[in-house]
């Protein structure tokens, strides 16, 4: 089992996404991440999607969303060079003064924003891949008792001249 | 010059050749009820239950080759077709399902008789969609059809609301269609399939299993002439029995969990395993980890997901199956394959398919009447057991067809698949050979075979029971018949072990039931009287005829392979 990426251009109409995810849940497929929107053209979206699988079932996925009809086109983006970013908000309540110096350093040394700020809690923005988010919440767990996350999944595409993840 | 959406559907459905279509109406079709009422040349039958409606259609798709047409209604007319849809998914059976929806601004209202019934099939159509506008329905119609019947065929639902219905629009319907993200596989790849003959070739105990894809593709000639050229001996699915004549030598029968012993042993015992248009069911399967353990597996398929699912394979090929074996064909050379035929005729000569005949009449003897009594014609199932002996007894091929609810196991589909196949083959004699259990599921139908002239011959195997489950409880659950009686009432002892002589009588009388429609009844206690009742039968052309067959209920399903075991563990006694 790890994680496999995949790319997917469907009809933007009512009912994909249910359909898409529908496959997931129906044969028991573990789908970790799906972010959707629209592409340049707005009839079409484009999802991304992560799952763990082993090999056979991955063919089986790609095969399964390739069959259906509103799947334009589906790219598997496993192994490819790519460029990928998932939006995460993480708020650090009861904190002290202490402890928003210390978010502060946080969002240096990971290049994220402090994005907003009030007497007791602190907002942080970020804009990571999903490891590096991961990351930062295990850090934030880990020095802060109460804190609140909102994460988007990640979105992809496929890089252009670099061959960073 | 516009016209409403209740006139553009009966020109799309005049435009795709449907003459005739299965309607049940309600709140939300009356539109286009009202609008068939104004023309002649499409037939409406009129079923007595919507998942019987969906069932006559998939015999009559089946029988005819044509799209069968599905009209309902909103709620629970569109929920009562579901178990039907499923069924045509899993068989691939081509349908267009229009269902009622109420009006566009209602929905999501939790309406009087609202569903999202697109929501609800998603899993169990090949495409489902609501029609959200006017200038959509032309289209939306002219893709169902399209995608229903291309590739691997299967079952369409378009979902009107009754707004649309009545809304003015464009006249024109779409004389052709480009989907952007449906590509149904075409062509062969000649490599592959060159490495496959290579395999056939060098085969010393080549096996050929051939499944439903063979029939659906209509390649059952190409499989004949390949096996004729090759000599290559065949065993089949449940589905894909007739693809190849069984009175044919090379022939062996059906493999699979209630399959013929020798068929299932070659299948353990084949070195190449050439198979077409089967999806490795794990009924046809077994244990997956001993599943043709010594062969190099072929497989052919039209549908890419089919292909290295259940069993990995060492040759996929995507490929129609006539397109397939139309190529190999032209290269097939003879094959000597006369020591590897006479080991699976010995096999078969150790553990014939065989029934006893000391005591009273069997199932056996009823499908071997029907094998003589009939050259051509339409046979359809139930499921059970009677379905297990029809597969294993029955004779197919040629001018026989079998129509059979095979991937979901509906009970309920036997009768009224028949009647459809009678609808839309009113010249072919057609049976249906059904269960106590399964004809009962829908046998509110026989109404619907009066009222629409669809004199077929139900075959009812009584056994009291709901036999096949009845079999595993008395080999694998001692004999605790939970549930499976269709004797026992209210009063009977919780712990019954079985029939004995205080049983309450059986129910219903399938005689008084015939008669209460103006059908025929016949009742058979006794093996000498077997063909006599089907001569009969045949004589009546003006209404159905059951023939209730009263057999044991200690009659098994023999071979049989334990769910999860392998092929060649097979239960024969």
């Amino acid at each position: 089992m790890k994680n496999r990426w995949i790319a997917l251009y469907v009809e933007n109409d009512v009912g994909v996404l249910a359909k898409v995810s529908g496959l997931f849940s129906g044969k028991s497929y573990n789908l970790q991440s799906l972010t959707v929107g629209t592409t340049e053209d707005e009839t079409v979206s484009r999802m991304t999607i992560c799952v763990a699988s082993d090999d056979i079932t991955f063919e089986q996925i790609k095969k399964q969303l390739n069959r259906m009809v509103e799947v334009i086109k589906v790219i598997d983006l496993t192994n490819v060079p790519l460029h990928m970013k998932e939006i995460l908000f993480a708020k650090i309540l009861n904190c002290s003064t202490a402890d928003k110096e210390e978010v502060f350093q946080i969002a240096q040394v990971f290049d994220v924003q402090v994005a907003d700020i009030g007497k007791d809690s602190a907002l942080l923005e970020c804009k990571l891949t999903e490891r590096r988010n991961n990351e930062l919440i295990a850090l934030l767990r880990s020095k802060f008792k109460n804190i609140e996350v909102v994460r988007g999944g990640a979105v992809a595409i496929e890089s252009i001249s670099t061959s960073c993840r | 010059m516009d016209i409403t959406g209740r006139k553009l559907f009966v020109r799309a459905l005049l435009e795709e050749g449907v003459d005739t279509i299965f309607g049940y109406p309600g709140g939300m079709v009356t539109d286009l009820m009202d609008e068939l009422y104004k023309q002649e040349e499409i037939r409406v039958v009129l079923p007595r239950h919507e998942q019987a409606l969906i069932h006559e259609a998939e015999g009559y798709a089946k029988a005819t080759g044509k799209v069968g047409v599905c009209l309902v209604t909103s709620g629970p007319g569109a929920t009562n077709t579901i178990t039907g849809l499923a069924d045509a998914h899993y068989d691939n059976i081509p349908l267009v399902c229009f269902t009622g929806q109420v009006p566009l601004n209602l929905i999501g209202n939790d309406a009087f008789q609202e569903v999202d019934i697109v929501g609800m099939t998603r899993s169990v159509t090949k495409y489902g969609v609501t029609v959200r506008s006017r200038k959509e329905l032309g289209r939306i119609i002219k893709m169902a059809f399209h995608i229903a019947r291309t590739g691997k065929p299967g079952p369409v639902l378009v979902d009107i609301p009754k707004d649309i219905q009545v809304q003015a629009g464009d006249a024109n319907y779409p004389s052709s269609i480009h989907i952007r993200g449906y590509k149904p596989s075409e062509g062969v790849h000649v490599g592959q399939l060159k490495k496959a003959y290579k395999l056939l070739k060098s085969a010393h105990k080549p096996l050929i299993l051939a499944g439903g894809g063979v029939l659906l593709g209509g390649a059952s000639a190409q499989l004949l002439q390949l096996v004729e050229i090759m000599k290559i001996p065949v065993v089949t699915t449940v589905m894909g029995k007739g693809a190849l004549p069984n009175d044919h030598p090379y022939y062996i029968g059906n493999s699979g969990m209630h399959g013929k012993y020798a068929a299932n042993i070659a299948v353990s015992e084949c070195d190449v395993l050439f198979s077409i248009g089967t999806r490795f069911n794990d009924r046809i399967t077994g244990d997956l980890n001993e599943f043709a353990p010594k062969a190099k597996i072929v497989h052919i398929d039209i549908d890419t997901a089919a292909i290295s699912r259940n069993v990995v394979v060492d040759v996929p090929i995507v490929a129609d199956a006539k397109l397939a074996l139309e190529k190999l064909i032209e290269w097939a050379e003879p094959k000597n394959t006369k020591n590897w035929l006479e080991e699976i005729r010995a096999w078969d000569r150790e553990n014939p398919l065989q029934m006893r005949r000391d005591k009273g009449m069997t199932p056996q003897m009823i499908m071997e009447a029907v094998n003589r009594e009939f050259d051509s014609c339409i046979i359809t199932t139930d499921v059970g057991q009677h379905q297990m002996w029809a597969t294993q007894y029955l004779k197919f091929g040629g001018a026989k067809k079998f129509i059979t609810s095979g991937g979901l196991g509906t009970m309920g589909f036997g009768f009224p698949a028949a009647l459809g196949a009678k609808i839309g083959c009113p010249d072919e004699q057609v049976l249906c050979i059904t269960g106590d259990g399964g004809f009962q599921m829908n046998m509110q139908e026989m109404a619907t075979a009066i009222t629409e002239g669809a004199p077929v011959i139900v075959c009812l195997l009584n056994n009291q029971y709901l036999g096949m489950v009845r079999q595993m409880q008395q080999l694998f659950y001692g004999k605790r018949y939970e549930a499976t009686c269709l004797r026992r009432r209210i009063d009977c002892p919780a712990n019954c072990k079985g029939k004995n002589e205080a049983c309450p009588p059986y129910l219903p009388d399938f005689m008084q039931f015939a008669k209460a429609y103006g059908a025929h009844g016949i009742r058979v206690e006794r093996e000498e009287d077997i063909a006599a009742a089907i001569k009969e039968a045949k004589t009546y052309t003006d209404a159905p005829t059951i023939i209730e067959f009263l057999i044991s209920s200690d009659e098994l399903v023999l071979p049989m392979v334990q769910g999860g075991n392998p092929m060649n563990k097979m239960i024969l006694k």
